[in-house]
């Protein structure tokens, strides 16, 4: 059988008299390489992010012209959604010489507030938000009043998507005007 | 008195058992990740302080910045059924290797009538360039396909069904275009459907924070 021959054509021969090469220590310093990857593994963990795609429940109605739901008035509170990021709201239901007085603008930082103090005062049976939203409002707004809905534990069937009518369509250019929401 | 000899012991430690647990996490944490897939469709949901994870296998319907829809069919085993369905109900005339290449394509953003034509183009259009699948109230396309959904789903795979309509919309989008999405769900009698939505802590304080509901 053929067998290379290592030992390098017997020049080095083992014994006493030849000169030994000085025997490297085959140890190496791993420290910078422990902080090579543990640098690695804090940048990995902070330029991930986590986006978890979470799904929101959406229950429509069935449109039924014969069933009308009746709404107290004193438990109503009307939610319009508007351009800007705009909400207006008004209480009950808008009469023609108090126009000024019942609607009000307001943004959706404070709707919150105005969302649990209306649940607070009134009961339970005869609460209903009614949520109005307008041609100009965004997707974003529709998700975030019905989102704040769940954060102020509405029971389902408290709140309702209702269409405008134009009287409130009027009435929220109006404001914008007033208030120069573009 | 005799001086204490302390030993003197070398400071260096042994790193190998130290570097091997660095790179045992690291790569641990790149094969756990979970890629994110490409988006051909840029939208960016809305936050909402629901916990339920989004299905992977959807029927989704991305409603873009510009009020645009566009369908995905993400069942792979239903979706030729689909095609087929809509094909058949809206005389659409395709040929079987027209209705090979709508099953491969990764989401439907054109009208019916312009199908056959962007079926005949050699390269796939980008997302931005399609005009996305009608949802007007007198022309609502979109209808039509769920319309096709349903049918696929008959029986006792409507449960199923119910787990997979999903709306991605963008948070700019106008209401208008959701709300002619909304149309197209109720003209076949899908009442039930979900938002896909980022994940957002519940506010601290608030009444949902203090009594979170029970999993059920």
């Amino acid at each position: 059988m053929a067998e290379m021959d290592t030992s390098s054509g017997g020049h080095h021969k083992k014994g006493p008299g030849v000169k030994k090469s000085k025997k490297l220590s085959t140890r190496v310093d791993l420290t910078p390489m422990v902080d090579l990857g543990f640098l690695l593994i804090t940048f990995f963990v902070f330029t991930t992010t986590m986006s978890q795609s979470t799904a929101m429940n959406m229950n429509e109605p069935k449109d039924d012209s014969t069933q009308v739901l009746k709404v107290k008035n004193s438990g109503a509170m009307t939610i319009l959604l508007g351009k800007g990021d705009q909400v207006y709201y008004y209480f009950g239901q808008l009469e023609a010489d108090k126009l000024s007085e019942q609607f009000k603008s307001t943004n959706f930082k404070e709707i919150r507030n105005l969302i649990v103090s209306k649940k607070k005062a009134t009961n339970i049976d005869d609460l209903m938000y009614i949520i109005k939203s307008d041609k100009e409002s965004t997707f974003k707004n529709a998700i975030d009043i019905l989102d704040e809905m769940s954060i102020c534990a509405v029971p389902p069937g408290h709140y309702a998507e209702v269409d405008m009518t134009p009287t409130e369509e009027l009435l929220i250019s109006k404001t914008e005007e007033a208030n120069g929401i573009k | 008195m005799p001086k204490v000899k302390i030993p003197r012991k070398s400071t260096s430690i042994d790193m190998t058992a130290m570097c091997d647990v660095a790179f045992l996490l690291l790569s641990f944490f790149i094969l756990a990740t979970k890629q994110k897939p490409p988006e051909a469709l840029s939208v960016s949901p809305p936050n909402s302080v629901s916990a339920k994870a989004a299905p992977d296998k959807s029927i989704l319907i991305t409603l873009t910045k510009d009020g645009r829809s566009f369908l995905m069919l993400g069942d792979e085993t239903k979706k030729a059924d689909i095609i087929n369905n809509i094909n058949a109900a809206k005389g659409l005339n395709l040929t079987a290797a027209e209705i090979k290449k709508l099953n491969k394509t990764l989401f439907i953003g054109v009208p019916f009538s312009q199908l056959k034509s962007f079926l005949s183009m050699a390269v796939e259009p980008s997302a931005d360039k399609l005009p996305g699948i009608p949802t007007d109230s007198t022309n609502n396309e979109m209808s039509d396909w769920l319309h096709s959904v349903t049918n696929v789903y008959a029986g006792s795979d409507q449960r199923q069904l119910q787990e997979m309509l999903l709306v991605k919309g963008d948070n700019a989008a106008h209401y208008p275009a959701f709300k002619q999405i909304k149309e197209a769900f109720k003209k076949n009698e899908i009442y039930k459907f979900r938002i896909v939505t980022n994940g957002e802590a519940v506010p601290v304080g608030s009444e949902l924070y203090l009594n979170p509901p029970k999993s059920n």
